[in-house]
């Protein structure tokens, strides 16, 4: 007895649920990402504190904590009547957005001086200077540590297997409840984790080359 | 940050516009903690008896017991990790092909693995051999968590001392055996000490994320301070319903606080380290990268890019 083959519809579930929320959250991420990064550059105070609060916050918390927070606290304090995959998402989401606006504070801290300066004798403003000369320019930096900010996203939508979210963690747990051999589940489920982040790191790689410049 | 480079010294006209977003920026800021504020509130979680519980000694017992068991499990799979990622970096880097190719194959899968999969595969496997495990069997969930935390910290560390050995100049080690010194003499008085010095702050970087990790004993039901927490919660009843929010609260902050402590300690090393004028290059503070490169060779820096304090301002 085989128990891919046996079970193939529920590992196949369990990997489009993983890549669902990956995609989903990873989206999420960015979106949150870049605005904290831009507050976390702005020449505002309040909204530098926000920005920098929101880093140390989430980046300092257990996800499976802000799991918990997202299944016990949000549902009774803010929305309630959230479904699994939504919480699971916002739990990944603000989770890996503190990540994505460090690589990209630091990715806009390598962007030579100079560039801003030129950017800011032209009269651009703030926002203008961030937008057409700064964060284009940093987009190149910041590729290699969003690949590995992705790829930890994707090893970490596993825990959401683990609130009775679909993905490829809770068919380890199902089938290892029903008695399936371990070993045999731990490889295949490892094989769709490997088949995920070994794409996320040849699409990001191929991103690199195309956006690459000799400098 | 007065001075930074994306924005001017502003003006008369750029002040009064700052002002404004600053005005702007606390109301918004203001408005979200009173959302909240008034969110917890109406909802009955900021009333006295709710935060009471905390006086209670059984209360504070079991949060102590949970936050010792999880300092446990995390200085023996701390130190445990580090000796594991030695063993494989030195193992890596070795001579042989068979064990270099084992442990390049070990670092590889355990890396690209969620740590999640790993510990519930061994603490089901723990499980179902507990009688013929001897010490293992005893408690298999906190073997179970020591012993995934170790495998993919362990190989998390290993490439982070891989890189640190291969930043040591290549001359040092043609001088050491032109000097007559043998293969294990060169890696333990020449390149392991100065790859541990270089990717001191890194390492503790990668611990903390190994402190953090220590909560997914959760999941497997371990009673480390997130599970204790949650099943103390579960056991209270205030003003009729459990006190979730305001365990979470506590729990999370303490949590926030040891991170805090550790990373602090990292950057402290990595400023001090910066501070020196000889040697190698202290790494960035920072959490290694997660490239799953079967194979790869290249020598490029683990951490993130360089430079968020020491970037050039003039040229």
């Amino acid at each position: 007895m085989n128990v891919l083959l046996d079970h193939l519809a529920e590992f196949r579930e369990g990997f489009i649920g993983t890549v669902l929320l990956t995609l989903a959250s990873g989206l999420l991420a960015m979106v949150l990402g870049v605005i904290v990064a831009g507050f976390r550059v702005s020449p505002v105070p309040p909204l530098r504190l926000l920005g920098t609060v929101w880093v140390t916050l989430f980046r300092n918390t257990p996800l499976t904590l802000l799991f918990l927070v997202a299944w016990f606290v949000v549902p009774v304090i803010f929305v309630p009547g959230l479904s699994p995959w939504t919480k699971a998402l916002l739990a990944l989401g603000f989770y890996t957005s503190s990540f994505v606006c460090e690589a990209i504070r630091s990715g806009i801290n390598t962007v030579p001086v100079g560039q801003a300066e030129a950017a800011r004798s032209l009269g651009m403003t703030f926002t203008q200077t961030l937008r057409m000369i700064v964060l284009p320019q940093a987009t190149r930096t910041v590729i290699p540590p969003l690949s590995s900010i992705f790829i930890a996203l994707t090893k970490n939508s596993a825990i959401a297997g683990a609130f009775s979210v679909t993905e490829l963690f809770g068919v380890q747990k199902l089938l290892s409840d029903q008695g399936f051999a371990i070993a045999w589940i731990f490889l295949w489920v490892a094989l769709g984790y490997l088949v995920i982040t070994f794409s996320i790191s040849g699409l990001f790689r191929l991103l690199e080359r195309r956006l690459g410049v000799a400098r | 940050m007065s001075s930074s480079v994306l924005y001017d010294a502003p003006g008369p006209r750029a002040r009064l516009r700052n002002r404004l977003y600053t005005v702007l920026g606390s109301l918004a800021v203001l408005g979200l903690i009173v959302f909240a504020v008034y969110r917890l509130h109406a909802k009955g979680q900021l009333e006295p008896e709710v935060w009471d519980i905390f006086n209670n000694a059984g209360v504070r017992t079991n949060l102590r017991d949970g936050l010792l068991t999880t300092l446990k499990v995390f200085a023996v799979a701390g130190a445990l990790s580090l000796v594991l990622g030695l063993l494989l970096a030195v193992a890596r880097l070795s001579e042989h092909k068979p064990v270099r190719w084992f442990a390049t194959g070990f670092i590889e899968i355990f890396r690209a693995v969620p740590l999640l999969i790993t510990i519930y595969a061994l603490w089901v496997l723990f499980l179902t051999y507990k009688n013929d495990l001897g010490v293992l069997g005893t408690d298999t969930g906190f073997w179970g968590l020591v012993v995934g935390l170790t495998i993919y910290n362990g190989s998390v560390q290993a490439e982070v001392l891989r890189a640190g050995i291969n930043a040591v100049p290549k001359g040092q080690v043609e001088a050491a055996y032109a000097l007559g010194l043998r293969k294990y003499q060169v890696m333990t008085t020449l390149l392991v000490p100065q790859a541990v010095r270089s990717m001191l702050p890194t390492m503790i970087s990668q611990l903390v994320v190994t402190l953090k990790d220590t909560s997914l004993g959760y999941i497997i039901l371990y009673p480390e301070l997130l599970y204790a927490a949650r099943t103390m919660a579960g056991n209270i009843i205030v003003n009729g319903e459990n006190p979730f929010t305001a365990v979470t609260i506590v729990v999370g902050a303490i949590y926030i606080a040891m991170c805090l402590a550790l990373s602090s300690l990292a950057s402290w090393i990595e400023r001090r380290g910066r501070r020196a004028k000889t040697g190698v290059v202290v790494a960035a503070a920072a959490e290694p990268a997660e490239q799953p490169g079967v194979l790869d060779v290249t020598e490029g820096p683990l951490g993130p890019v360089e430079g968020d304090e020491n970037r050039p301002t003039a040229k």
